[in-house]
């Protein structure tokens, strides 16, 4: 029995900005198949009654004081970016053609 | 030299017998006598090693008080940034950045003298157990090179088999540490969730990650784990609370009345014949030097696995969405017009690896509107009750214990195509990262029937990393009474390429 379509392995590669090939599509819909089957042993003692953890620690928020501190320079920021121009990250075109 | 530990090494150059630049050279000589079999390094800093040796000969000779583990060498897993050194984490599309800071063990070690010889293989992004995934090539077992070494961080555990390295940084999200050190015969620690900061790791699962040390004894892993640990206003999870005495522990080795609860559902079934017999062995061990051995038992352990593979993806898909193609590397398919949502598309197929990908995609199908309930939400309720299975052990037993892994190194490419059987190797060591309390993995001896190192694990409590040292430092001693020399005394000569 198949849970997952290929279609459906497509959608969740585009959601994940992943440009998947087709035979790549193909063996990862059987792969997660098999996991998904084992993995949905949690369903088996997961009961309403449970309180979900999403963390081991109990999370509080943390603030400091608003003091400016040394950070990185532009230079140092930029130094790993693909491309960059005015002490700014070049990024390829987001929004559509030339408004 | 190279073949002592750490804690040695330093004494002897406390007493002048040598200096760090010697020390760091012997090493990096034996890096490039071996890494050919082993490759167990993805960069090697010879002249950052070097200065950082110097700097702290200068030191010492300056008469100034230096750490108990200054100039000593350390191999880094390459999932922690360092200022300045290719950092790839494994992964192509990180291939030939360069970091601009450094992590905060990686500050901490520099203030401590420890010299960073160079950053090691691993797993894509730390997931994986025998660093079959790292874009870069496979590292190979010490022990027999036609094994895994473990992974994620089976460089790192390699290199201390190897003895290219005395110490090494691992990161543990579901045993990364624990599984390489106990394949390969050495010691690694996952220290409570927030006892080291995570400031400048590589994020693959936030609320499962930690940075541990690496060693091939209990008291040198002990050394590193106080240079590491403690708070950091960078990291907001991190705990600020004093760190726990572990030095003191692995110094006394003292299990005198002790409660060591044996987990009944990690062992048996499924377990190596070898893995049984000296985990049992070990048991008697603990039992002769004062402790009290019982039985507790985890019965929601069994979901724990199938949990930490919803948890684990589901955080990854999120924490790698920032491997964007935007700020930092690899950009592939930049042509004129095209879009950023196509690059980003592009360079994400071809800068992640196969495993990688899978996750993302069973993370992307765990958190969407509709299954998020039936599988991550499952997930987390299951974690809940892993959680009270420790507390209710914790309330028996003062640490609990168990085999690191069901079986010794496999081979490579035995495992490579069949993702469950590859998760199953972490069965053991997952709970710890589940529950954010604390794991180490030591040698106890070899499985007879293939001759290979089999790992023995301790869990404590939260904030109670002491324990596990004691328990540790107890067993090596009596487990060295009984071999006469450490277990890797009799790992095999590595041929030596002049």
């Amino acid at each position: 029995m198949s849970t997952l379509s290929r279609s459906d392995v497509a959608h969740l590669a585009r959601l994940a900005r992943i440009d998947m090939t087709d035979p790549e599509l193909d063996s990862l819909a059987s792969e997660l198949d098999v996991i998904l089957e084992a993995v949905a042993r949690v369903q088996e003692v997961a009961t309403d009654d449970i309180l979900p953890t999403s963390h081991p620690l109990p999370l509080r928020n943390v603030a400091r004081p608003d003091v400016v501190t040394p950070s990185l320079s532009p230079k140092d920021a930029l130094s790993g970016a693909p491309a960059s121009e005015d002490q700014r990250f070049r990024v390829p075109q987001i929004l559509g053609e030339e408004a | 030299m190279i073949t002592r530990p750490a804690h040695e090494m330093a004494a002897a150059m406390d007493s002048g017998e040598i200096t760090s630049v010697e020390l760091t050279q012997a090493h990096l000589d034996r890096i490039s006598e071996v890494d050919a079999q082993v490759h167990a390094f993805l960069h090697v800093d010879t002249e950052g090693a070097l200065a950082q040796a110097r700097a702290v000969d200068d030191a010492r000779a300056r008469g100034e008080k230096v750490g108990p583990l200054a100039g000593v060498p350390l191999a880094l897993k390459d999932v922690i940034v360092q200022n300045g050194i290719p950092t790839t984490a494994g992964s192509k599309i990180l291939e030939g950045w360069r970091p601009p800071y450094d992590a905060t063990v990686v500050t901490k070690m520099k203030n401590a003298g420890i010299v960073i010889l160079g950053k090691t293989n691993m797993d894509e992004f730390a997931m994986g157990s025998s660093t079959e995934n790292s874009a870069y090539g496979p590292t190979h077992n010490p022990w027999d090179l036609t094994r895994i070494p473990g992974g994620s961080g089976g460089g790192s555990s390699a290199s201390l088999a190897a003895f290219q390295a005395p110490l090494a940084i691992g990161t543990d999200t579901g045993g990364s540490i624990r599984q390489p050190a106990a394949v390969t015969g050495t010691v690694g620690v996952k220290p409570t969730y927030g006892g080291v900061s995570r400031y400048g790791l590589i994020a693959f699962s936030s609320s499962l990650d930690q940075a541990g040390p690496c060693a091939r004894t209990v008291l040198d892993a002990a050394l590193l784990h106080e240079v590491i640990a403690g708070h950091d206003v960078h990291d907001a999870t991190s705990i600020d609370a004093p760190v726990p005495q572990v030095v003191h522990a692995a110094r006394n080795g003292d299990v005198k009345g002790m409660k060591i609860g044996v987990v009944k559902e990690l062992n048996g079934d499924g377990y190596q014949a070898g893995v049984r017999s000296r985990f049992e062995e070990s048991l008697e061990l603990l039992a002769k030097a004062g402790a009290e051995i019982v039985e507790v038992s985890c019965p929601n352990f069994e979901y724990a696995l199938a949990a930490y593979y919803l948890i684990a993806p589901s955080e990854c898909s999120s924490n790698l969405a920032r491997f964007d193609a935007m700020r930092y590397g690899i950009r592939i398919g930049d042509a004129d017009g095209a879009s950023a949502e196509s690059v980003m598309n592009l360079t994400r197929e071809v800068g992640f690896g196969r495993e990688v990908k899978r996750r993302i995609i069973l993370g992307t199908y765990a958190l969407s509107s509709g299954y998020f309930d039936a599988y991550y939400g499952s997930a987390q309720k299951v974690r809940t009750l892993i959680m009270q299975d420790f507390n209710n052990a914790f309330t028996h037993a003062d640490v609990l214990v168990s085999p690191t892994c069901p079986t010794t190194a496999f081979k490579i490419g035995e495992k490579a195509n069949d993702p469950l059987a590859m998760y199953l190797n972490d069965i053991a060591t997952i709970p710890v990262n589940m529950a954010g309390i604390g794991g180490m993995s030591l040698p106890c001896g070899l499985a007879p029937e293939d001759g290979l190192p089999v790992g023995f694990q301790v869990m404590a409590p939260a904030m109670q990393d002491q324990r596990m040292y004691s328990v540790g430092a107890a067993l090596e001693a009596s487990l060295l009474t009984q071999w006469g020399a450490p277990l890797l005394s009799q790992i095999p000569a590595l041929a030596v390429a002049k």
